[in-house]
Parts: C-alpha cells; sequence; structure tokens
C-alpha cells in the first residue's frame, strides 16, 4: 500500500479513529486503525467492539492495500507535523507502516488487516434522513442527565424513539440518572415511524457530536433493535445500542405542579454559580425560597460559611422554599437559550419541572435536596 | 536510679527490693519520672476474660477461637508454652494442646470489659488512643500536678487496678513516642512494664530486626530485605532522600524511626475511615438466596453502626473471598451519600449479582467509605424508584421500634434467609 494523503484530511480522520479506539485494551488490535487505500479513497476504520467509526478521505493512491498500525501513536504524529504538508503512508504486506513528510520519517509496528474485526451489518428495519442541526439540539441537550452508574446500565445512554405528541408522532430522546430528566422532542423525520426505540450509549453520543457541525448536513440514520447508524457521505458512525428497557419515564414527568416561576435563565444560572461558591461539601445544596415576584437563593455550609442573593421573577403563588443540588440547577439553567426558564413547583419534596418559556418541546425534570 | 515499686507504689531510690513491702517487682530506670508516653496492652486478653468468668478453666489451657475451620484468636499463656499462637490454624493449635479447653468467643462480653478499662484510662487522661479491644496508647505528660504522682505511678496503679477490680493482667510500655511505647510494652509480658529511655533508643534499636515496627509485616521485611534492610543499623546507613526515593512515604517515616523519632500524637479520636462487617460462612457457598440473606444482615449491621455515630458513606464496598483465597472487591460511588440498609443492601446485591458466576464464595463482606456527616446524607430521592421514600421512612420507623423494644423486636424477611 503506498499512498499520498493531506495532512489536514489525516488529521481529521485519524483524530476520529483515536478518540473510538478502547486505550486500555487488552486486545492489541483495537488499538489500531485500520487504513486501506483504494480507487482515490483513503478509509480509516476504528472499533472498540461496540462503535465502529469508517472515514473516507481523498487521496492520491499510488497502490492499492492496506495496513492497521497504533491510532493514538498515529495521530499524535500527524498533529506533530506542521500545517501543510503532504504525507506519505506506505507498508509493503507484514511490513510496518512508514509515514513520510517532508524531512520527518517515521516507521510504525503494524498488525495485519486480515486480523481487524468489522463489524457485522445489522438489518436495519428504519432508515431516514435528518438534519445534523436537528438531531445535535436532540443529543445536546439530553447528554447531561445520562446516568454514570453501572449498575442502571440502561441509563447510561441517551433514548432515542418515536414518541405520541399532541399534534402527531415527534421524535424524541430522554436521559435520566433518576435525580434529574431531560425530554426533548423534534418532529418526526419521515420514513421514521417505524423506528424502535433504542438507548444510545454515552459515548456513541460524544462520538456522534463530531458529525453534526454544520447544521444544514444530512445525516443518513438507520436504526435496528440492536444498533444504530449515523452516516454523511465521509463518515459512517456504527454503534451497538443498549441491551434493555428505558424505564417509563412519562410517569415520573409531573403534570400536576401547580407553582409557577418565571426567571431569566442566564441570571438565574449565574446567581445560582455565585451563592453555591461558598460551599465547600461535594454536593452543594442552594435553598430556593420564592414570594411574590421575589426569588432569594441561598446556600448555607456549617463549615465555610454562608451566601444569599435576591432576583426579580415572575412568581405569584404561595410562598415555598425547596432545595435543589447546585450542579443540577446549573446544568439544566444551562440547557435554555433564549428563553426565560419557567419552573413548575409542587411541594419541597417532590420533583420539579423546568422548560423554556412555553416551549413543550423540551421538559426538564429535577428532584429537590433535603435543605 | 529512680525506681518504683509495682506492688505498692512506693517511689525510692535504687535497690533491688521495696524498702517499704519488701517486694521484688521493682522498676528502676534513670528516666522513670521523666517518660510519659505509655502503651498498655492486656495479657491474653480473651483467654483472661474466660478464666474470669469461668474459674474453673484458672489452671487449664484455653484458646478462643472457634468455628469448624477457625483460627486460634486468643491462647492464654499455658497454651503459649506448648506452642499455640494467635491465628494458628485450630487443628494444629489442638494437635499441639490436645487438652485445651477451646472456648467459643463472647465478642460483646469482651468489648464490654474493654469499655471498663477505657474508662478507667479516661479517667488518667483524656488523651488514650485505643488501638483494638485490648491495648491503647496515652498520652500522660502534663498530669502530674493532676495525679499528684509521675506518669510512672499512675501507670502501675491502673494495671494494679485492672487486676484487682476486673481480675485481668495489662502490660505497660513507657517511653518518649508512640513507637517505642509500643515496642516496650512487648518487651517483659505478661504483667510487665517496660521502659525505654531516650538515652538508650539508639543503643536499644541498633541491632533490632526491621520487622519491629508496627506495620512492617512478612512483605514489608521482604521488601526491605531486597534493598539490605535487616536491622535498625541497616536502615542508619541510607540517606533519607534515597529511602524516600524507593519506600515512598514510608521510607521517610523509616528514616525517622530508624532514628527512635515518632512525632504522631496520641489522639483519642482518629477519625473513621469506613464502616464495614462480613461473615466467614461455615461451608462454601454460591447460593443467591443464601448469599443476599447474609448480604441484608450485613448491610443493616453497616448501616447500624452509620447510624449509631451519624455517618453516611459515599461508596459501597462489597468483599467476596473465593475457595482458594482469591479476594473479590467491588465498589460503587453513590449519587447521594448514604446510611440506610435498604439502599447499600440494593447497590451490594448489585455488585453480586455481577460476581455470582466467580463463586463459590467462603466470606462475604460490605462495607461504606468516603463517609461524611449524616445530615449530608439521604437528601435527594431517586426519581425513578418512587417507593424508596417509602422504604427510607419504613427503615427509620422500625429503627425506632428497635431502639425501644430490643434488635429483635422487628426484623425483615429476607434476614431470616
Amino acid at each position: 500500500m503506498k499512498l499520498s494523503i493531506e495532512r489536514a484530511d489525516l488529521l481529521k480522520a485519524v483524530s476520529q479513529a483515536q478518540s473510538v479506539v478502547e486505550r486500555r485494551n487488552t486486545i492489541p488490535i483495537l488499538a489500531n486503525v485500520l487504513i486501506e487505500a483504494e480507487g482515490d479513497l483513503a478509509r480509516f476504520r476504528a472499533t472498540d467492539l461496540d462503535i465502529e467509526v469508517v472515514e473516507t478521505a481523498p487521496a492520491q493512491i499510488l497502490s492499492a492495500g492496506a495496513v492497521t498500525v497504533n491510532a493514538v501513536t498515529l495521530h499524535e504524529i500527524i498533529r506533530k507535523l506542521p500545517d501543510g504538508a503532504l504525507v506519505q503512508l506506505s507498508a509493503a504486506p507484514g511490513e510496518p507502516l512508514d509515514v513520510n513528510a517532508g524531512r520527518s520519517h517515521f516507521r510504525l509496528q503494524s498488525l495485519p488487516r486480515e486480523d481487524f474485526p468489522v463489524m457485522a451489518s445489522a438489518d436495519y428495519t428504519a432508515n431516514f434522513s435528518a438534519r445534523a442541526g436537528m438531531l445535535r439540539r436532540l443529543f445536546d441537550k439530553s447528554k447531561f442527565a445520562i446516568s454514570t452508574e453501572e449498575t442502571r446500565y440502561y441509563l447510561n445512554g441517551v433514548y432515542m424513539h418515536v414518541a405520541d405528541g399532541p399534534d402527531g408522532a415527534l421524535l424524541r430522546c430522554v436521559a435520566t440518572d433518576g435525580h434529574r430528566l431531560a425530554r426533548i422532542d423534534a418532529d418526526l423525520p419521515a420514513g421514521a415511524n417505524e423506528m424502535p426505540g433504542v438507548i444510545v450509549p454515552r459515548k456513541t453520543v460524544g462520538e456522534l457530536r463530531k458529525l453534526l457541525d454544520n447544521d444544514e448536513d444530512e445525516i443518513a440514520v438507520s436504526v435496528s433493535e440492536t444498533k444504530i447508524r449515523f452516516a454523511t457521505p465521509s463518515i459512517t458512525l456504527t454503534s451497538k445500542v443498549i441491551d434493555g428497557t428505558f424505564p417509563d419515564y412519562a410517569r415520573v414527568i409531573p403534570a400536576n405542579n401547580e407553582r409557577r416561576l418565571e426567571v431569566d435563565a442566564s441570571e438565574f444560572a449565574k446567581a445560582v454559580d455565585r451563592v453555591a461558591t461558598v460551599s465547600s461539601e461535594r454536593t452543594r445544596a442552594v435553598k430556593l425560597a420564592m414570594g411574590e415576584d421575589k426569588l432569594v437563593l441561598s446556600v448555607n455550609s456549617p463549615e465555610s460559611g454562608a451566601a444569599e442573593e435576591e432576583l426579580a421573577v415572575a412568581y405569584g403563588d404561595e410562598q415555598l422554599e425547596i432545595g435543589f443540588n447546585a450542579k443540577y440547577l446549573l446544568e439544566i439553567a444551562s440547557q435554555v437559550d433564549r428563553e426565560n426558564a419557567v419552573f413548575m413547583f409542587n411541594t419541597s419534596g417532590d420533583p420539579t419541572l423546568m422548560r423554556e418559556g412555553n416551549d413543550p418541546s423540551a421538559v426538564y425534570v429535577v428532584m429537590p435536596m433535603r435543605v | 536510679m529512680p525506681a518504683l515499686c509495682r506492688d505498692c507504689l512506693t517511689p525510692f531510690e535504687t535497690g533491688p527490693r521495696c524498702p517499704a513491702c519488701a517486694g521484688r517487682r521493682v522498676m528502676a530506670h534513670p528516666e522513670l519520672f521523666e517518660l510519659s508516653i505509655a502503651h498498655m496492652d492486656c495479657d491474653a486478653f480473651y483467654a483472661s476474660v474466660e478464666k474470669r468468668d469461668d474459674p474453673s478453666l484458672r489452671d487449664k489451657p484455653v484458646i478462643v477461637g472457634g468455628g469448624r475451620r477457625g483460627v486460634v484468636s486468643t491462647a492464654c499463656y499455658i497454651a503459649r508454652i506448648r506452642g499455640v499462637r494467635s491465628a494458628m490454624p485450630m487443628f494444629k493449635a489442638l494437635a499441639l494442646c490436645p487438652d485445651a479447653v477451646v472456648v467459643k468467643g463472647r465478642m460483646e462480653r469482651y468489648v464490654a470489659i474493654s469499655r471498663e478499662i477505657r474508662a478507667m484510662m479516661e479517667e488518667l487522661t483524656p488523651a488514650v488512643e485505643p488501638l483494638s479491644l485490648d491495648e491503647a496508647f496515652l498520652d500522660l505528660t502534663g498530669t502530674e500536678r493532676l495525679h499528684s504522682a509521675p506518669p510512672a505511678v499512675v501507670l502501675a496503679r491502673l494495671v494494679r487496678r485492672m487486676e484487682t477490680e476486673l481480675g485481668l493482667t495489662g502490660s505497660i510500655g513507657l517511653s518518649h513516642n508512640k513507637f517505642l511505647a509500643k515496642v516496650a510494652s512487648d518487651l517483659d509480658k505478661p504483667r510487665g512494664f517496660a521502659v525505654i529511655g531516650r538515652a538508650e533508643t539508639d543503643d536499644f534499636l541498633r541491632d533490632q530486626p526491621v520487622g519491629l515496627i508496627w506495620g512492617v509485616g512478612a512483605a514489608g521485611q521482604a521488601a526491605l530485605g531486597r534493598a539490605g534492610i535487616r536491622t535498625f543499623s541497616d536502615l542508619l546507613r541510607w540517606d533519607r532522600k534515597d529511602l524516600g526515593a524507593r519506600f515512598g512515604t514510608m521510607g521517610d517515616r523509616l528514616w525517622h524511626l530508624a532514628r527512635g523519632q515518632d512525632a504522631r500524637r496520641v489522639s483519642a479520636r482518629t477519625p473513621i475511615k469506613s464502616i464495614s462487617h462480613e461473615t466467614t460462612f461455615h461451608e462454601d457457598t454460591a447460593a443467591p438466596d443464601l448469599l443476599d440473606g447474609h448480604l441484608w444482615r450485613l448491610a443493616e449491621k453497616v448501616s447500624d453502626r452509620a447510624k449509631a455515630r451519624d455517618l453516611a458513606g459515599r461508596v459501597v464496598v462489597l468483599k467476596l473471598k473465593r475457595s482458594d483465597h482469591g479476594l473479590i472487591t467491588r465498589r460503587h460511588a453513590l449519587g447521594d451519600a448514604t446510611q440506610l440498609a435498604d439502599i447499600l443492601h440494593a447497590q451490594a446485591a448489585e455488585m453480586l449479582r455481577g460476581a455470582l458466576d466467580k463463586g463459590p464464595f467462603r466470606l462475604i463482606g460490605v462495607g461504606l467509605s468516603e463517609l461524611c456527616a449524616a445530615e449530608d446524607a439521604d437528601r435527594t430521592a431517586d426519581l425513578l424508584d418512587p417507593s424508596a421514600a417509602r422504604r427510607a421512612g419504613a427503615e427509620r420507623a422500625s429503627d425506632a421500634i428497635r431502639a425501644r423494644f430490643g434488635k429483635d423486636a422487628i426484623v425483615k424477611g429476607r434476614a431470616l434467609r
């Protein structure tokens, strides 16, 4: 195999590959990227057995072939090469890979391509096209609530499924860790009706994000019971989905919370951040005390001190005091882009609901904390 | 040379016999009345308690320990003469000493008596640091005016009081720091009183093996041995920097100990780092129901202790020992610290499920670590488990019932498994 490729194209392909490979694995070839040269394209493939990413880049192919080398090392090399360099990759079968750029020469040990695991393709039951901007919103706004708890492994991802909305079917993403929950809706793309509900793992959500930078890009999405695939013309990301049942989240979203508080989301987040500074505890509790058109945020930490800040808000219900984990409040408040944050409370022991203005397409639930 | 009669507590100026009672139990040492850091170690504590409670055992070799595959936890001095040692497998101990009376330990009794001893020590100084049920450090610095007697006299009085009031003997080590006090208490056992003064520290340590250091066991000795360090004089040849480079923070500590220096304070409160309980089965088992029953009982014990001390933990630890003694530990960090048996058990059970295929097991244990104050725990309820709040309420209610009517007044069905 022998090919020439622009450093920028190579860097992009290899950086996606190196973030997929498993760094702490016991199977050496899983640390490698498979480079295939064919026609006028170089194809880079990496997998951790759960996720597979294949990226193609234009290259000048001098002789076709394939080789696998350590993805992290190759990435480091390419990253350190000067901008604009033309990189030549060449390897004879069974031989190390030579990387040449200008006056720099590297030789990397290789493993045979035959040993490289290729993910079996699935029978996708739904294929549809979705705007990158829409997918980005669905996942970006929900991923903060993904659980890291391994015992409830079925919460370690975003549950993407078709849901019934007031005006027909919706594409919905839900994530929760038992303390907070995010439910984000988007219009259902044509052809997605038959999609089975799938739990997209946390790592896949992170990798997917790199495909979604340009709002207008069309992403081809394919879903089966066991796998999901996202593809752009140059990158294909295939991932297993979490084999488990996502809990019935609908029953935990409060429908009858009566007390309504409306506040400028960014002012609110800044104030929470400020008062939480005095607390040294790991889980910092912020108390919200609401009176007529007034919200007082306070933190009381026996060891380090106290803080209080008053905010002008819209509130017209009975007085209420309720505590939350500051981190949870900050995270949901930072999801609000333009509109005010609207909180709906019940009692100080019940889940609280938050949405962006009157927009029903993004709903957050957060459990209070005893203060 | 200052001397002290350990029977009648008369201080005097040197001589083989006490001028007051003519007794021969005399302790004489140039620094006897200047040293104030002590280590008190009961002699064959568990066995002595058994002999005290049952005088018919007095002249017999007694071994405390038990279970079908138990080990010796304590042997009385009669059994020790025959070669029985702590931690020896029971069958081996009985081969050495076939006429020994084996007593199953009564931990609650030992705890109660240990409390009485502790109370006696706490009358002497607030700086009492118990190491276990039967040994403690005491710092008597600055108590001479209070007791109208130097520490050595106060300590001799303490062991005499333990003998008369509790029928138990102990050995005292007196020195100028904790390390040497602990070493000293072992020099003259049983019913001993040993002193290591400042002036003699270097001479005393020079030819001692490094195994003398508390915390340097077989593995530590092997590691030091590989560096050519077997005795304290070997240690003295090492540079402080080199020791640090080779053995980390332990290296620095070794450098100081080699010179008889130990700056640790005797402190009454060493913060608890974790709470755990474990149990060894009579027969190895892999039965999920049986293991779960044990897990619940252990979780309840851990939770009881956490509640008693107003503590909670952020990390749940599960410990399993396989038939071949291979150890398996699993840790899980909770989002919210807990002191509830319900949550502790649920997490441990989840981890146990993942490890069941590694059975059968001979031991199971569960613990809480990364402790914090109870008021910082269990503050956020679980959205997906709405009945958790009800179960927590039920646990608090049954705690109140048990506190009032005894600990078996109400139990969960699964505790009977």
